[in-house]
């Protein structure tokens, strides 16, 4: 029996092929089986009523059009209210949760601070990171009420895990060389802070702040579902109304702001960095 | 470093240093002014629409929920396994989806692979409008139009997904090594060939990590999917929260939190292989 042809032999007869994702041939096997059973099964689990998605079309070609002609009028000052209420959550949400992010990320820094406020703020910054705006929507809307307030504390509370996590690993990045410097100089703990570690990492501060503000106005969009405030529970009335022209307005309304804030916090930190 | 000299004579001794000129402090200042008085204005408006009676018993409304939340209820478990599954599933089946799709919307928005600048417009433009819309909001158009159910989720789960494996992907392809493409292109390949050949190897790695990231913020969003009526294990998160149930809720919370521990670990170890 002729040997097995090896990669070299085979590329030299012009028959060379790319080389394989997975190197182990019984592990390749092994897996694209194991991925097919799972979709398999899946695919059996799943089951789709298509006499309602068929029924739906129809709904599907109105919304389309609904698009095409949307409606900006007939419910304007709901619309008006909903954003406004949208971006002052989102403004005042950003500020509370950058300030109070602040002190949680700086104690998480493992260079400057102590192990035990390093657990602890480590600690905040988990919980906070591991539920969904929404789900957290949920428990502040129970406790504070209906309205933008728990909407601001939600978002909030989301900026804290999702800035002082980044501010922490930008703080244990810096350059140890220019802390010495000033540490140096006899400086005290809070000089050392401002003159040493502040000016490091205040571009990029200044940048994910921007960066969370474009996030805090997405999401405000969503948690007015639960009861939270913003146009979300604008958008989520006029669907239940089948009003699609006002749906699609606001759809519309939300893309624009969400590009607008992009295009702006992109320029706003290639300005700062 | 601008200086201000104290007496009219130009003696360093005497001078004061300051860290912005004049005018770049009545500027600062200016900004700090409007952004403080912004907030305040915006402060305002969240305070006038608040009842603010609720918010003063808000402590004991939390001390009530979390003690109606503990123990959770263990036995409820058993009936959570079907919609968890239904989760997974919709994140996994979301993801391919959205990938399928995104995948050559990358290639047409990629500056150096893109047929034409239109189309590149046109692939950019499908890329942000997936992107600026949370899945929580497609689910919701998506339950209207098609009804309750996963295939509803599913839908929205890809439809954001293309934003987010779009952008990321044509910015991979689009800070490629230009050496194996001219090399390929040497040989007299075609276009198609290129691609496959110069193109894909390169963004290969980086397209599989994408994919595993966004499945594992997938199985995240999918588990609240259900709130707007799209399947999964929101559904039972809805239900127990519109019957006051909070200790089915927190058993639902246990569940997710684990679900999301160990997707983040497959995905971390994927990516981990990969690149």
């Amino acid at each position: 029996m002729k040997p097995l042809l090896n990669r070299t032999d085979l590329a030299r007869q012009g028959q060379w092929r790319p080389m394989p994702l997975i190197r182990d041939v019984r592990y390749r096997y092994l897996l694209i089986l194991a991925v097919l059973a799972y979709f398999c099964l899946a695919f059996l689990s799943i089951d789709v009523n298509w006499t309602r998605v068929a029924e739906g079309m129809g709904r599907a070609a109105r919304f389309l059009s609904a698009f095409l002609q949307p409606d900006f009028t007939s419910r304007s000052q709901d619309i008006i209210n909903g954003l406004l209420e949208s971006l002052t959550m989102t403004l005042t949400s950003t500020v509370i949760g950058v300030l109070l992010a602040i002190p949680v990320g700086v104690g998480a820094a493992r260079n400057i601070a102590p192990l035990p406020i390093y657990l602890f703020c480590r600690a905040i910054i988990a919980i906070s990171r591991t539920f969904q705006e929404i789900i957290i929507a949920i428990l502040f809307v129970v406790m504070f009420g209906f309205g933008p307030l728990a909407g601001m504390i939600t978002l909030a509370f989301a900026t804290v895990g999702f800035m002082a996590k980044l501010l922490a690993e930008d703080i244990e990045d810096i350059d140890e060389r220019q802390v010495e410097a000033i540490r140096s100089t006899g400086a005290r703990w809070l000089q050392l802070m401002n003159y040493a570690v502040q000016p490091q990492v205040m571009p990029r501060l200044i940048g994910l702040s921007v960066y969370r503000l474009d996030i805090n106005f997405r999401e405000s969009a969503v948690i007015g579902i639960v009861g939270a405030g913003g146009i979300g529970a604008t958008l989520n009335t006029s669907l239940s109304r089948y009003e699609y022209g006002t749906a699609a307005a606001i759809l519309i309304i939300i893309i624009a702001i969400v590009m607008l804030t992009e295009y702006c916090s992109g320029y706003i930190r290639r300005w700062v960095q | 470093m601008p200086v201000r000299y104290l007496d009219n004579s130009t003696s360093l001794a005497n001078a004061q240093w300051s860290a912005k000129t004049r005018k770049q402090q009545w500027l600062s200042w200016l900004t700090w002014l409007l952004g403080v008085s912004l907030f305040i204005l915006c402060w305002k408006m969240i305070s006038d629409n608040t009842l603010w009676v609720f918010v003063e018993d808000a402590p004991k409304q939390g001390a009530d929920l979390i003690s109606r939340m503990v123990p959770p209820q263990w036995d409820y478990t058993p009936k959570l396994w079907q919609p968890l599954w239904d989760t997974i599933n919709i994140a996994t089946f979301g993801t391919l989806l959205g990938i399928v799709m995104a995948f050559p919307c990358a290639f047409l928005a990629a500056r150096n692979t893109t047929p034409h600048p239109l189309i590149r417009s046109a692939a950019l433009m499908i890329i942000v409008s997936s992107r600026s819309i949370n899945s929580l909001i497609w689910a919701m158009l998506l339950v209207t139009i098609l009804g309750p159910g996963l295939l509803a989720g599913i839908l929205a789960i890809a439809l954001r997904s293309i934003g987010f494996v779009g952008k990321l992907l044509y910015e991979a392809i689009e800070e490629i090594h230009p050496t194996p493409v001219e090399a390929i292109t040497a040989t007299g390949a075609s276009r198609l060939q290129v691609m496959a050949y110069a193109v894909l190897p390169q963004v290969m790695p980086a397209f599989a990590g994408i994919s595993i990231y966004r499945w594992d913020i997938n199985i995240r969003e999918s588990t609240v999917l259900g709130l707007v009526g799209a399947g999964g294990i929101g559904l039972q998160l809805n239900a127990a929260i519109n019957t006051l149930a909070w200790d089915k809720v927190s058993m639902i919370f246990i569940l997710i939190f684990a679900t999301v521990l160990v997707s983040e670990w497959i995905s971390a170890k994927v990516r981990k292989a990969f690149l």
